[in-house]
């Protein structure tokens, strides 16, 4: 058996057979450095800079996520605790889950803050809550972008439980995608997850509707 | 009020196959329009067709003698003026590469310097000589159908209903999905008849919906495939090209 | 109706106009497409009216795509390099039959006797679930319209909506059947949340996932899954081994290159700004995600696609659906009468070709040439072109003895010559005459043709010919005759 996958498992004959057919339909071996040139001639007239100020950038974000149903707060650095425990008791959710690196001042008394050590999927889902800060954000469609770094965790624990609590700073908002892709260009290679709302399906009439996987309750609290 | 033309032009018309065996009274009403304009019209009369059928079906290598009969018949036309968008596009869009595909190098040249001189007739009067009223009076309720090469690959705008507008008397409506293709496609209304057929029965739905006596466009190939169900049902609408709504003056009411 | 229980195989499945025909009579099928195309061609219109750099972006994407595939080689080169060095296993398959014997091995030498699956049209294309069924794999799809077609036993009708042909009701009666929930709800988040229990318990347990790719990332050797649901999220991040099958088409050089991709397909795709989700991974992220992640790389005809000059553009296609929603022809036929999983314009375009034209033949006429499709696809590629193209390629192959091909010829020897041309008028005036009726006005017209042209006649009227041509009457008015 082993052996048998072992044999359909050494695609070296079909790797070669297919690039040996791609070279035939483009008449020749495409050469690195002739291609990297030329992907620097793409024309790229599109939008890739802000028009809007800070202010009209936090608030287009805000209109966005309302759009989506999530439910956006502002509070300033010092009043995250106290800001996250009033949300956490509005959605009555006391056991959250929280990515190592998590800043210890952001979470409030009251509450059981669980930090994840590589909790199974079963154990996640007892969990009534997950909070994590955020890498960037995008006002113009209301994206958040999460990656597996300190405070915001591997991908299972944003995903597992039904409500999730974010936290995005105001200097890590842009208003457009490509501001966002310069800014995480370096690291490319992560884990990297971008939300636009609670999760939703159009499956169905074309009705958006919410909640199918993933969390179907979204907080962001913007920090200012 | 319209006005004769500050530049007087001799215009060549290519009648198209279709129009020149079915729909002759387009091709006078483009006559009649463009004499009022004070300009004057020729008709070169080796001119068949623009290959279009035989292009868009597949059957290329037939359509390809047709370029350089294009080129022959109006190589000295001062503008060339055609009443069916469907066939501007076809030389607009393929005439070039067709000549490349030939390989004469004086046929590429000679499409390449004829091309900007060939014009649908509604462009030909909203864009060639900036006109919005020429005239017409036609006391009718109308309803514009967008023909889908005039509207998508000649980028006709918004200039037939900037014609239509100014017509006196008109009672313009406008049609429920009036970018929606009617199903014609040329040969497609025979080889995928089904589809064709019930392509068509939303626009039919769409026109008589309007309450309008008449329906218009600037294809016949449309308009005939429009009114061919129009009168099989008995419906009592017709179908109008737009040249002879615009033909339609006071002083023959 | 549905295909119930069969594929959808081009190989096998019957002409367009055949197809068609029994599809049109579909009235509730009709409805849903009509109803579901209009929402998210209005959607679309919106989102894209917002965008004052829409036209920029499409111009960027054509260009990305274009440069892609002219050096398609180097690009998946290099993201086997990097995605190998990331910890993931690439795979070749020259064609579907050997992606499935790949797919399934892994699937076996991960230990799991069940997957879980994302949405993925490269896994329908190549009919994998029948494959690993006769394997003793059981496959949950994990998309809900994917749900919604497996318990259906049905066939998908679109690409990024593929149970788009089917309203509420008729999914109720599904997953009160097949989930056993005799009190089901009908609104559609009643349904939504059926499918959330029913499907969350496979996604905690079941260890071995496969998907598609939206993207692959030469670049940096990673994969980006565009979803909605969340299901992807699952399949990607919770089980063991995750089996990635893509096709060839889907690399794109670098990673900034998304932000084009990921500006074009939500917009294009549902109408909205962004998708609620997006997952980009790079081979193996040690405790986040999948212990073992393969790659298979799928050629299935791509590569003669990419030898045609002018129907390659084809291949850049990213998938998004906004040609279907804008296709009139699909509009009334839904997607089922193509044939094949991809259908509406791409892929009256991209089936015959994968075919190598062998099969699917009346899919290039599958189209009015209206362009619809042309004006709204976010890669500009030009259907229309590429239809005509492939319609010379079926007339090639048929040769020049069929009856339309001996029309085509004397109708063209009659365009080369004024006299013929003139002699033809005349003849059909003459031919014409015993067909023809006169009608309440005094009009002659006709009310059934013969042949080829008795299509024209099912439902439509033809005028006769007048009297006089229109070279007749300008050379008897004479050159100076008003």
């Amino acid at each position: 058996m082993a052996a048998e996958i072992g044999k359909v498992l050494n695609s070296s004959a079909a790797r070669s057979e297919v690039l040996r057919r791609i070279r035939a339909a483009n008449g020749g071996t495409a050469e690195g450095s002739q291609a990297r040139q030329q992907w620097g001639e793409i024309q790229r007239d599109y939008r890739r800079s802000a028009d809007l100020s800070r202010d009209q950038i936090l608030d287009l974000l805000e209109d966005r996520l309302h759009d989506y149903d999530a439910t956006v707060v502002r509070s300033k650095e010092a009043g995250i605790a106290a800001t996250v425990a009033k949300l956490l008791a509005e959605r009555e959710r006391r056991k959250i889950v929280i990515p190592d690196g998590m800043n210890p001042a952001w979470l409030p008394e009251g509450f059981s803050f669980v930090v994840d050590t590589g909790l199974s999927s079963t154990e996640l889902d007892t969990f009534e809550g997950v909070m994590t800060a955020s890498t960037c954000a995008i006002a113009l469609t209301g994206s958040i972008l999460l990656q597996n770094v300190l405070g915001q965790g591997r991908r299972a624990i944003s995903l597992i439980p039904d409500y999730h609590l974010c936290l995005v700073r105001v200097e890590d908002v842009f208003e457009t995608v490509p501001e966002a892709f310069a800014h995480i260009d370096p690291s490319l290679t992560l884990p990297t997850t971008f939300f636009a709302g609670p999760s939703a399906t159009a499956d169905i009439e074309m009705t958006r509707i919410k909640g199918v996987h993933g969390p179907r309750f979204l907080d962001i609290l913007l920090v200012e | 009020m319209h006005r004769q033309s500050e530049v007087v032009l001799q215009v060549s018309l290519f009648i198209t196959c279709y129009n020149d065996t079915l729909f002759p009274e387009t091709g006078k009403a483009v006559v009649k329009v463009l004499e009022r304009l004070g300009h004057s019209v020729d008709f070169p009369a080796g001119q068949t067709c623009c290959g279009q059928m035989h292009w868009n079906t597949g059957y290329q290598a037939d359509a390809l003698p047709l370029v350089s009969r294009f080129v022959e018949q109006f190589r000295h036309a001062e503008a060339v003026v055609v009443p069916s968008s469907s066939c501007v596009a076809m030389i607009r869009d393929h005439y070039p590469k067709m000549a490349e595909e030939i390989g004469d190098r004086r046929l590429i040249t000679e499409v390449a310097e004829l091309l900007p001189r060939v014009y649908e007739f509604s462009e030909f009067l909203t864009k060639r000589l900036g006109l919005k009223d020429v005239g017409a009076y036609y006391p009718h309720r109308v309803t514009y159908h967008a023909s889908c090469h005039g509207l998508r690959n000649l980028g006709l705008g918004d200039g037939p209903l900037t014609l239509l507008r100014s017509v006196k008397g008109i009672d313009l409506v406008e049609i429920e999905n009036m970018e929606q293709c009617c199903g014609f496609g040329g040969t497609f209304a025979v080889k995928n008849a089904d589809v064709s057929s019930a392509m068509l029965a939303e626009k039919i739905t769409a026109v008589l919906n309007t309450g309008a006596e008449a329906c218009t466009a600037c294809d016949n190939s449309c308009l005939m495939h429009i009114q061919g169900a129009l009168h099989r049902q008995r419906t009592g609408v017709n179908t109008v090209h737009l040249a002879e709504i615009l033909a339609n003056s006071e002083k023959e009411a | 109706m549905s295909s119930a229980g069969s594929v959808l195989d081009p190989k096998t499945s019957p002409a367009f106009p055949i197809a068609a025909r029994v599809t049109l009579e579909d009235t509730q099928l009709r409805k849903n497409v009509r109803h579901a195309t209009e929402v998210i061609q209005n959607k679309r219109a919106r989102v894209v009216g917002e965008m004052p750099d829409w036209q920029q972006l499409r111009e960027s994407g054509s260009q990305i795509r274009q440069h892609t595939m002219a050096n398609l080689d180097y690009y998946l080169e290099e993201f086997e390099r990097n995605c190998t060095k990331a910890g993931g296993q690439v795979h070749w398959a020259r064609d579907g039959e050997e992606a499935k014997r790949i797919v399934t091995s892994l699937v076996k030498a991960s230990g799991s006797s069940e997957v879980i699956k994302i949405k993925s049209m490269t896994t329908e294309e190549i009919h994998l679930n029948l494959t690993l069924e006769a394997a003793q794999v059981h496959t949950y799809e994990t998309d809900l319209a994917e749900l919604i077609i497996q318990l259906g036993q049905d066939q998908p009708s679109h690409i990024v909506v593929p149970a788009l042909h089917k309203n509420r009701q008729q999914i109720r009666e599904i997953f009160q059947r097949e989930m056993n929930l005799p009190e089901l709800g009908e609104k559609p988040q009643d349904l939504a949340d059926a499918a959330r229990s029913f499907l969350r318990e496979k996604f905690l347990r079941v260890k071995t996932a496969v998907s598609g790719a939206n993207f692959l990332i030469a670049e940096s050797g990673g994969v980006c899954i565009v979803e909605s649901e969340g299901n992807g999220r699952m399949c990607l991040t919770l089980p063991e081994t995750l089996i990635t099958i893509a096709g060839i088409d889907k690399v794109l050089p670098r990673f900034q290159d998304l932000e084009v991709m990921l500006q074009l397909v939500p917009r294009s795709a549902t109408g909205e700004r962004m998708n609620p989700y997006n997952s980009i991974w790079t081979g193996i992220h040690p405790g986040d995600g999948p212990r073992n992640f393969h790659v298979v790389l799928m050629d299935n005809a791509r590569s003669e696609v990419l030898a045609d000059q002018e129907g390659r553009q084809t291949l850049n296609c990213i998938r998004c659906g906004a040609c279907q929603n804008a296709c009139p022809v699909y509009r009334q036929t839904g997607g089922h009468a193509y044939g094949s999983v991809y259908a509406g314009p791409i892929g009256a375009i991209l089936t015959p070709q994968l075919q190598q034209l062998h099969h699917a033949q009346t899919l290039p006429y599958a189209s009015s040439l209206c362009g619809a499709c042309y004006e709204v696809c976010p890669v500009k590629i030009n259907i229309p072109e590429v239809l005509i193209h492939l319609r010379n390629k079926v007339v090639k192959q048929k040769g020049a003895l069929t009856a339309e091909a001996l029309a085509m010829k004397t109708a063209g020897a009659i365009f080369r010559s004024e006299r013929r041309f003139r002699a033809a008028q005349r003849l059909g005036r003459f031919a014409e005459t015993p067909l023809v009726r006169r009608d309440g006005s005094g009009e002659g017209w006709i009310g059934w043709l013969p042949g080829l042209l008795g299509g024209w006649t099912q439902v439509r009227d033809l005028r006769e010919m007048p009297k006089e041509t229109f070279r007749e009457w300008w050379e008897k008015r004479g050159n100076h005759g008003r």
